[in-house]
């Protein structure tokens, strides 16, 4: 097996473009899971009752369900239903959806985290929820699940690779469609991996530089 | 929308798919346990050149998404000279290699939960390193990461969904293969997902159940 490296170089436009639709699907699902797992986690936090039961079958079903399982129901099941996507956006709804139940249960577990008397205090100051939220609590919280919202950030990067199932061009389809046209499979496979390895490992050491910058404020209590 | 006639006719053929899906997943977690064990104790080895190595385990196999680990398998088997590796066989290979990496980590949080006033005593009290790993760490280490280890279990159930890459029939492919020929997209999928909701969401309750008397116990 010797590797022969024009494999790569002659498809470089092919590859440069699934990667971008790789970066693309991943960083719009992760900003669409961010924004539906805040809304979910706020509701849940706040909301009564009424709210929070339905909320919780919905984490429950997502949790339980494979992505490559509500792919198929959002894709081929949708037109059922009047919603008849194209594959890439199919894909950054899918990817935001499952990935706002996660990023839901980070934020709970970080809004937990501060305690109630500072919303209180707050609120006594005559600052608005709205701002007590995004001011007060946001900013201490991050501090605490930023480690966790890297990681479920480089799941859904691992993820997008299934995308490649409901015919996004993403990475893995594209070095798979090289794949079989030079019969060169492990090639490209290899080269595949190392292009994760490579994003993910990015992905994490960008979150390690955030995780400093966010809690200076907490080494400055400390000196 | 529902076709019930229908839904009723293909019901068996999901359930023995479910005994596949089962099956491997099961197969994976037994493997990824003993694979689990071996780099999580790598992790802490007291050699510096053993713990890079438990840690490289860990990063490629974690950091590769699982789908392209399968195709990997699926096309380098053959080039290694094992041409007709049945498609089940490079399932269980593919899903407990990659398991293996997230029950390393479980396993080296619990092993760093024992005191090492327990591993000191055995050692003065004659065991060997193997004993000591089998009598004593990895019992403790297993019960405290029990929660953790059951929603493996779910990550896996959930992850062999991708198997049909190898060309095994799971429960995800004989749903595909279904609504292939009925073009009831809806009710097959939906059956589908409603098939891994009853495995999961009550071993994520059992798990739950775990997690809160553990923390009690400790309380």
């Amino acid at each position: 097996m010797i590797f022969d490296p024009r494999i790569i170089t002659d498809h470089l436009d092919d590859i440069g473009s699934g990667f971008l639709v790789t970066l693309g699907t991943w960083s719009s699902g992760v900003l669409l899971g961010l924004v539906l797992g805040m809304l979910i986690a706020v509701a849940q936090f706040f909301g009564n009752g009424l709210i929070r039961a339905p909320l919780r079958v919905f984490i429950e079903i997502i949790r339980s369900t494979p992505f490559l399982v509500q792919l198929f129901l959002l894709y081929y099941g949708g037109p059922a239903f009047g919603l008849s996507l194209d594959p890439i956006p199919a894909g950054i709804i899918g990817l935001g959806v499952y990935g706002s139940v996660y990023f839901a249960e980070i934020f709970r577990g970080g809004f937990e985290s501060i305690p109630r008397g500072q919303l209180e205090a707050a609120q006594c100051l005559g600052i608005t929820p709205l701002q007590g939220i995004l001011r007060i609590q946001v900013p201490q919280m991050l501090v605490l699940i930023l480690p966790a919202l890297v990681n479920m950030i480089t799941v859904l990067c691992k993820e997008t690779a299934v995308l490649s199932i409901i015919t996004i061009p993403e990475l893995t389809m594209v070095m798979t469609g090289i794949g079989s046209e030079t019969f060169a499979f492990v090639e490209t496979l290899l080269a595949l991996c190392v292009g994760y390895l490579l994003l993910v490992e990015a992905c994490s050491r960008l979150g390690m530089f955030l995780e400093k910058r966010v809690g200076r404020f907490m080494n400055r209590q400390a000196q | 929308m529902f076709d019930w006639p229908l839904l009723l006719q293909n019901l068996p053929l999901l359930v023995d798919a479910l005994l596949v899906t089962l099956k491997v997943s099961l197969a994976a977690l037994a493997f990824g346990f003993v694979i689990g064990i071996l780099v999580g104790s790598l992790r802490l080895s007291p050699s510096p050149l053993l713990r890079r190595l438990g840690g490289a385990y860990i990063f490629v196999f974690r950091g590769i998404p699982l789908l392209v680990q399968l195709l990997l398998i699926y096309y380098f088997l053959p080039r290694i000279g094992l041409p007709n590796v049945s498609p089940t066989a490079a399932a269980i290979i593919g899903l407990s290699l990659a398991a293996g990496a997230y029950i390393a980590e479980i396993m080296r949080g619990g092993f760093l939960a024992i005191p090492g006033g327990q591993l000191e005593a055995a050692g003065l009290l004659g065991l060997s390193a193997g004993q000591m790993l089998l009598r004593i760490r990895v019992p403790q280490a297993v019960r405290l990461t029990l929660p953790a280890l059951i929603n493996e279990m779910i990550l896996l159930i959930k992850a062999s969904s991708l198997v049909s890459v190898v060309g095994l029939a799971d429960l995800t492919r004989t749903a595909q293969n279904l609504a292939a020929s009925d073009y009831m997209f809806v009710q097959d999928y939906l059956m589908l997902a409603g098939f891994y909701c009853l495995i999961n969401i009550p071993l994520a309750f059992f798990g739950g159940v775990l997690e809160r008397r553990l923390k009690e116990q400790n309380a």
